[in-house]
């Protein structure tokens, strides 16, 4: 399978103290791919760090072809490429307060790849409808639970079709149930051709849902493989730490 | 030795006694200035001025001590009423209403009411009904107000009123006003200080200055008129005129008409009682020119506030957005236009640039309102825009939209909401700080109601209908803006 994403020496370092210190990641189009590590490893660092919502020191990142290098965040501009690639969720869904689930979704595609109004609503409708949330579309975010603002995020996310899916600590706020739920429509978008990068505390989630774990210690990736290697066998003490702790946030 | 511990002794006991002589509290304006009352220059604690030494006449004529109390000249009437002082004196005029409300004694000097305008205009306007449609300067609640007023009916001329006699010249020099008319005294004075206008020989009319007592006073205002006819009688009165340079003939003319009148006349004659009804008569009289008024308060509100949203917003931005010089900037304005009295703004903006740009009174007043609101107002939008959470925008920007299209579409509209509450309370505090405007000469609701308080000579009514008209744009106010967050609730 192609690699939707693939980061190679990312350092991240900030104010004199190093927060990644050099990480290298491939996540290939179908697979989900758990990022695990306790809080502070630096998980969110990395996520951030694909999305140029940060500026990095060193390294590299490629994402379906569209590289990112050391300095600062490039322009918004010269990002188009970029976000057409990447769409990500943030951990507490971080929906537009003032629009409808509806209009969460639209809004891009209308804004920023200039669709019409017809064709975005369609294409919504249609990614609320397989998030199984399309009854909720004239919702405003606070009349949604949470799981429900998590389906519509993700719906938003994917609007623009994006080959990665960034995903931080999404089942912090579910319960094992929805947790369930979730794993499962990851899969499903995994099996339409893309990448997700998930960071979790949750071992039973990524034991269930994830292609591979990546353990993130310090700054630093000390395991990275298939799931069932890296939970099943530990080889670092960080992951035998982290697979001793509660299972969930 | 025993001489003079009694000597001592005599003294001491002789000093409670004198500072327990009666005292005649006398109310004036010393920001009137001279020649009528002003702090003195040597001893700016106390007052000189011919008011000042016919106030002294009177007391001592009375046997009590003189003791000044200032408070503000379209006050006097009022606090002389309330008792805050027995006499007040300060180039009151005679006037009608006056003795309708007041014990008044009789007039202790005869002064024209004068007209000045420009050297070039010297031929063109040499009475008022020259002056059709055009603005004519006076300060307000006069005698020569009223006859502004009154011509304006007639011909059409523009009274403009001001809080005090000094601009009313300047602004005649600089052009914004096209005549004054004021008492002589006051013209000659700002002729001999600042000068560029001519005063026209013949007088528009002729009026009195006089002393004003409580109503109740009436007994210790014809003693007062016994002593002002000793003085004029003695010629005290007119050494103290031309010591102030203010004696002419035609007061000796005057003097002796005075003087000529019998003494018991006046309590009885002149002083008219109220009249039944002249609330009433008022009321209806001054209705128009009080709707007027509001409606120049509304405009001038909506306008000012306006300018103090679009310019609130673009100083918000840029604290926001900016460049750190420009943040930096941006912040001075803000504090230097919070940290400065709004009054003090004003009279920079119209008086202080009017030599590098002279703006209409009306244009200043928006101007001045809506550059002191504006410095709130980016503050509420900053605090605003600064309150909508980061990882919203973080959304924004995955999602491919610029930080223009954030703002406008993700954290514009969301902090608007934030911002709908306090703007309202600011709209409703800048309908009421607009009545500070009339420092530069605009007439809004607040200073026609206190026209009309001072021709009526009572603030109840007035100050009735005129808080009922401010709650009457307020109220609404406030029942819209709830309306609106409750609609902009988002479920």
């Amino acid at each position: 399978m192609s690699g939707a994403l693939r980061v190679d020496g990312l350092r991240v370092s900030r104010a004199e103290r190093e927060i990644l210190r050099g990480v290298d990641l491939q996540v290939p189009a179908g697979e989900i791919c758990a990022l695990m590590g306790a809080s502070g490893a630096g998980k969110s660092t990395v996520l951030r760090s694909v999305a140029a919502l940060q500026p990095f020191s060193g390294g590299s990142i490629d994402v379906g072809g569209f590289a990112l290098n050391p300095g600062p965040v490039p322009k918004e501009s010269r990002l188009k490429g970029l976000r057409r690639k990447v769409g990500m969720v943030f951990q507490a869904a971080a929906l537009f307060e003032h629009l409808t689930a509806l209009e969460n979704v639209t809004l891009a595609p209308v804004h920023a790849l200039g669709w019409t109004k017809a064709k975005a609503r369609e294409g919504a409708m249609a990614l609320l409808e397989e998030l199984g949330v399309a009854h909720r579309a004239d919702a405003y975010p606070r009349e949604l639970s949470g799981g429900e603002a998590q389906r519509v995020a993700i719906a938003r996310a994917l609007a623009p079709d994006p080959l990665l899916l960034l995903m931080d600590e999404p089942t912090s706020a579910l319960d094992p149930a929805r947790r369930g739920a979730l794993g499962e429509t990851l899969r499903e978008l995994a099996d339409q051709g893309r990448g997700l990068l998930v960071s979790t505390h949750d071992v039973d989630f990524a034991r269930a849902f994830a292609d591979r774990v990546a353990i993130l210690h310090e700054g630093t990736l000390v395991e990275h493989g298939p799931a069932a290697d890296v939970l099943d066998r530990p080889g670092h003490a960080a992951t035998r730490e982290l697979l001793r702790g509660p299972t969930s946030t | 030795m025993t001489h003079r511990l009694v000597l001592i002794l005599l003294l001491v006991l002789s000093l409670p006694a004198h500072a327990q002589r009666p005292v005649l509290r006398w109310g004036g304006d010393a920001e009137g200035g001279a020649p009528f009352v002003e702090a003195d220059p040597a001893d700016p604690s106390k007052v000189r001025g011919f008011d000042v030494e016919i106030a002294e006449m009177i007391a001592r004529g009375l046997g009590r001590e003189p003791r000044f109390v200032q408070v503000a000249w379209a006050s006097i009437e009022q606090s002389v009423e309330r008792g805050d002082f027995e006499v007040g004196m300060s180039g009151l005029e005679d006037r009608p209403e006056l003795r309708a409300r007041h014990a008044v004694s009789i007039p202790y000097y005869e002064f024209q009411e004068v007209l000045a305008v420009r050297p070039a205009d010297r031929g063109r306007y040499r009475r008022l009904s020259d002056l059709a449609g055009r603005r004519v300067a006076t300060l307000g609640a006069t005698m020569a107000y009223q006859m502004l007023l009154d011509e304006q009916k007639r011909s059409g001329l523009v009274p403009i009123s001001y809080d005090d006699d000094v601009h009313p010249y300047s602004d005649l020099v600089a052009g914004r006003v096209d005549a004054v008319l004021l008492d002589n005294i006051i013209a000659e004075r700002s002729l001999r200080r600042t000068g560029g206008f001519v005063i026209q020989p013949e007088p528009a009319a002729t009026g009195h200055y006089v002393a004003v007592f409580a109503r109740a006073n009436a007994a210790m205002r014809d003693s007062a008129n016994a002593v002002l006819r000793a003085r004029m009688q003695d010629g005290s009165l007119e050494r103290t005129f031309r010591r102030w340079g203010v004696w002419s003939d035609a007061q000796g003319g005057f003097f002796r008409r005075v003087l000529a009148e019998a003494p018991q006349a006046e309590s009885g004659q002149k002083d008219a009682a109220p009249v039944p009804g002249t609330s009433g008569r008022a009321l209806r009289t001054y209705l128009p020119a009080l709707a007027r008024a509001a409606g120049i308060t509304l405009v001038l509100s909506c306008l000012a506030m306006a300018l103090a949203v679009s310019i609130g917003i673009l100083v918000a931005a840029g604290r926001v957005y900016g460049h750190p010089v420009l943040r930096a900037l941006l912040t001075v304005y803000v504090e230097v236009m919070r940290g400065t009295p709004v009054l003090l703004q004003l009279f920079v903006i119209y008086y202080g640039l009017s030599g590098v740009v002279r703006l209409p009174a009306f244009a200043a007043a928006v101007l001045g309102l809506g550059l002191n609101y504006a410095a709130y107002e980016s503050e509420i939008y900053r605090a605003a825009l600064e309150a909508i959470p980061r990882a919203q925008l973080e959304a924004g920007r995955t999602l491919g939209l610029s930080e223009g299209q954030i703002l406008r579409l993700v954290r514009g509209p969301q902090a608007l909401r934030l911002a709908l509450a306090p703007m309202t309370n600011d709209f409703v505090a800048l309908l009421k700080d607009s009545s500070l405007v009339s420092v530069i000469t605009v007439v809004e609701l607040t200073k026609q109601t206190a026209i009309y308080a001072t021709n009526v000579g009572s603030w109840l009514v007035p100050g009735i209908l005129c808080a009922l008209i401010y709650l009457a744009f307020s109220l609404p106010l406030s029942r819209f803006a709830r309306a609106l967050e409750r609609r902009w609730s988002w479920g």
